[in-house]
């Protein structure tokens, strides 16, 4: 395609990139070129995420700004418990204080740790109000845990309505469960 | 969409069959003698004469070109269009496999009237298919077997990649001509679906995520609108059904995203601090309506459809969510858990004039009916799951259309009034139904995962 006399690391990158597969250059170059010496001795880390295929419109994928294999790993077995609600209740019972007290001495131990709040609800409310009620729940937890001395400022919440049932179950075991305000530490 | 009425019916006529219908009501030679009051529409109505909706026949269109895909073009136009008429139930459509002995018509000339008389039918949709040099010609005559004359008539043409667009059309301008009524053939719904099981990227379960989808008023088409890989919720059509507004949680809080469909084009409306859920556009389409707890609980607020000018509609302790405009754009409804349980209030659009609107306990997600009806659906918890109720806002007659068949959620009106459009878990996961508004004719939409929160809209403007 171009003339190979103007070839610059550049273009070579470009080449490679676009993988023209129907036309390869009578001189082809080698899988792993001259990728190297600017930018140091580096594996070839992952640049971009994940492109997705364009479907009806294009639009803009960003990643998650939760990252970070080590925050999984607390989050995967998180040492913050979550608090559960009464039905179409936003309202923190003892037990749930209990919980929160726990949780807040935690945060104090671990002053850089930011936390997100979700709200979470049961199927019995409209997927459309639960997502007040949710957030009702994780801002009651939020103000709880503000109550006991922790910044506002490390707490975001989020409601997630009944998007994310903990348990896919359909009785009252199950909506126990999924009424609850969850933390995730996305920060430490 | 590329679909263009040509002509006139009256000058269709004397273009394509010269004076073989001379007697066609439509066609008056065009004096230029005053304007007249009222042209002769009498005539050009069918009814059954017994007081009961006409009786129609639509027989497959008849293919004018030999080859395969105009057959089966011609084929298909018949059977949506038969579907299409029938959906609104304003005509009697005689079963297609009772067609079969009858001769098939080779163009608009030869229609076995006396046959169709036979099955009863008052009226006869004859059409034809032909291939042009970059897709097709569709004509169509609606004739009434009686007096055999063509009381409608019209062509079309266009891209032979989506025959069930031309029934559509077809179907809307035959209910605006015989009946007088809006159809809503040519309209779309809007939904949620987990369907691609796709997971999300840097949670911890991997949660499932949900895009949105369109889909033609009868389930066809079914195609994604976003590529986020995240949790988007909540879609509601602009008025000219081109846009559609949602929730996004891409970015990690919700916010309110507009995807301009046909332009491929996106905006985001609200970068606030808080969650910002639940658009829904004005009938002019000049605001949006949304709830938000960018100051604490959530409430409802109203901004510029660009998302400036935000303003907050309700105050108070409790929560108030899920807003829907009055078909005047002066009202809004909404849920409130004021007085504890959820139920409907209606607000004027200044923020004054707040009256509650139900009385029957736990009432939610209200939709406000287009008119000529003036009535709000809504999901009422009836049991463990949710039942949809219509409340007639003038007398506050309460009916209930559905009765426990899973749960039953997200009710949402055809742009006529006549149909809503809601989800229901009886056959299994949460799909996508329609509904007649007096809860009859029920229809499923969708079928792959989970499909939720459906909004139908106008016919494209």
């Amino acid at each position: 395609m171009r003339t190979p006399a103007l070839v610059v690391l550049i273009a070579a990158a470009m080449m490679v990139a676009g993988c023209h597969k129907n036309k390869p250059p009578v001189t082809r170059p080698a899988p792993p070129p001259v990728s190297t010496p600017a930018t140091g001795a580096r594996p070839p880390a992952p640049p971009e995420p994940v492109a997705e295929p364009p479907i009806v419109p294009p639009e803009p994928v960003r990643e998650d700004a939760i990252a970070a294999a080590s925050l999984d790993d607390l989050n995967r077995n998180s040492p913050l418990k979550p608090v559960f609600f009464e039905l179409d209740s936003s309202d923190i019972s003892a037990e749930g204080q209990a919980v929160l007290n726990a949780d807040a001495a935690l945060l104090k131990k671990y002053p850089s740790w930011t936390v997100t709040v979700e709200g979470h609800c049961d199927e019995r409310g409209s997927a459309e109000y639960n997502l007040a009620l949710g957030e009702r729940r994780a801002v009651a937890a939020r103000a709880y845990l503000v109550s006991l001395g922790i910044a506002a400022d490390r707490l975001r919440t989020v409601s997630y309505g009944k998007e994310f049932p903990f348990d896919p179950g359909h009785d009252e075991a199950a909506f126990a469960k999924n009424r609850r305000a969850h933390f995730v530490i996305t920060a430490k | 969409m590329t679909i263009r009425s040509l002509f006139p019916i009256g000058a269709t006529i004397a273009l394509a069959i010269g004076t073989l219908f001379a007697q066609t009501p439509q066609q008056q030679p065009p004096p230029p003698t005053p304007p007249p009051q009222q042209p002769t529409e009498v005539s050009t109505t069918i009814s059954s004469g017994e007081g009961t909706p006409p009786r129609f026949a639509v027989p497959d269109f008849i293919a004018l070109s030999p080859d395969a895909e105009t057959q089966t073009i011609a084929k298909t136009i018949g059977q949506v269009l038969w579907d299409d008429l029938n959906f609104e139930r304003e005509f009697q459509l005689i079963p297609r496999d009772t067609y079969a002995t009858i001769p098939a018509a080779h163009g608009f000339s030869d229609v076995p009237f006396d046959r169709w008389r036979e099955l009863n039918a008052d009226g006869v949709i004859v059409g034809t298919v032909q291939k042009t040099g970059n897709g097709i010609r569709v004509e169509v005559r609606l004739f009434n077997s009686k007096t055999q004359q063509s009381v409608f008539g019209k062509q079309y043409e266009g891209s032979g990649a989506n025959p069930r667009s031309y029934a559509h059309t077809i179907s809307d301008e035959v209910h605006e001509q015989q009946r007088a009524l809006k159809g809503v053939a040519r309209t779309k719904l809007t939904f949620d679906s987990d369907r691609d099981g796709e997971r999300m990227t840097g949670t911890i379960e991997q949660r499932g995520v949900k895009e949105i989808y369109i889909c033609d008023y009868d389930g066809e088409n079914q195609r994604r609108v976003t590529a986020t890989r995240s949790l988007n919720i909540n879609p509601s059509w602009a008025p000219d059904a081109r846009s559609i507004a949602y929730t996004s949680y891409r970015h990690g809080l919700p916010n309110i995203f507009v995807s301009h469909i046909y332009q491929a084009t996106m905006e985001e409306l609200t970068k606030n601090a808080g969650n910002n859920w639940l658009p829904v556009y004005s009938p002019d389409g000049t605001k949006i309506a949304f709830g938000s707890t960018r100051n604490g609980v959530n409430q409802i607020f109203v901004m510029n459809r660009d998302g400036s000018g935000v303003r907050q509609l309700t105050n108070g302790p409790a929560i108030n969510t899920t807003p829907t405009w009055s078909p005047s754009g002066t009202q809004i409804a909404f849920t409130s858990a004021r007085t504890g349980d959820p139920a409907i209030y209606i607000i004027g659009a200044d923020g004054l004039n707040l009256q509650r609107l139900t009385t029957d306990g736990y009432a939610d997600r209200p939709t406000w009916s287009p008119a000529p009806f003036n009535e709000i659906a809504y999901a009422s918890r009836t049991g463990s799951g949710l039942d949809i109720k219509v409340i007639d806002i003038a007398t506050r007659k309460v009916t209930q259309l559905t009765f426990g068949e899973g749960t039953n959620e997200s009710p949402a009106y055809a742009p006529n009034g006549r149909h809503i459009a809601f989800t229901s878990t009886r056959a299994g996961k949460v799909q996508i139904f329609t509904m007649s508004r007096d809860g009859k004719n029920l229809r499923q939409i969708t079928r792959a995962g989970n499909n939720e929160q459906p909004n139908w809209s106008n016919v494209q403007r």
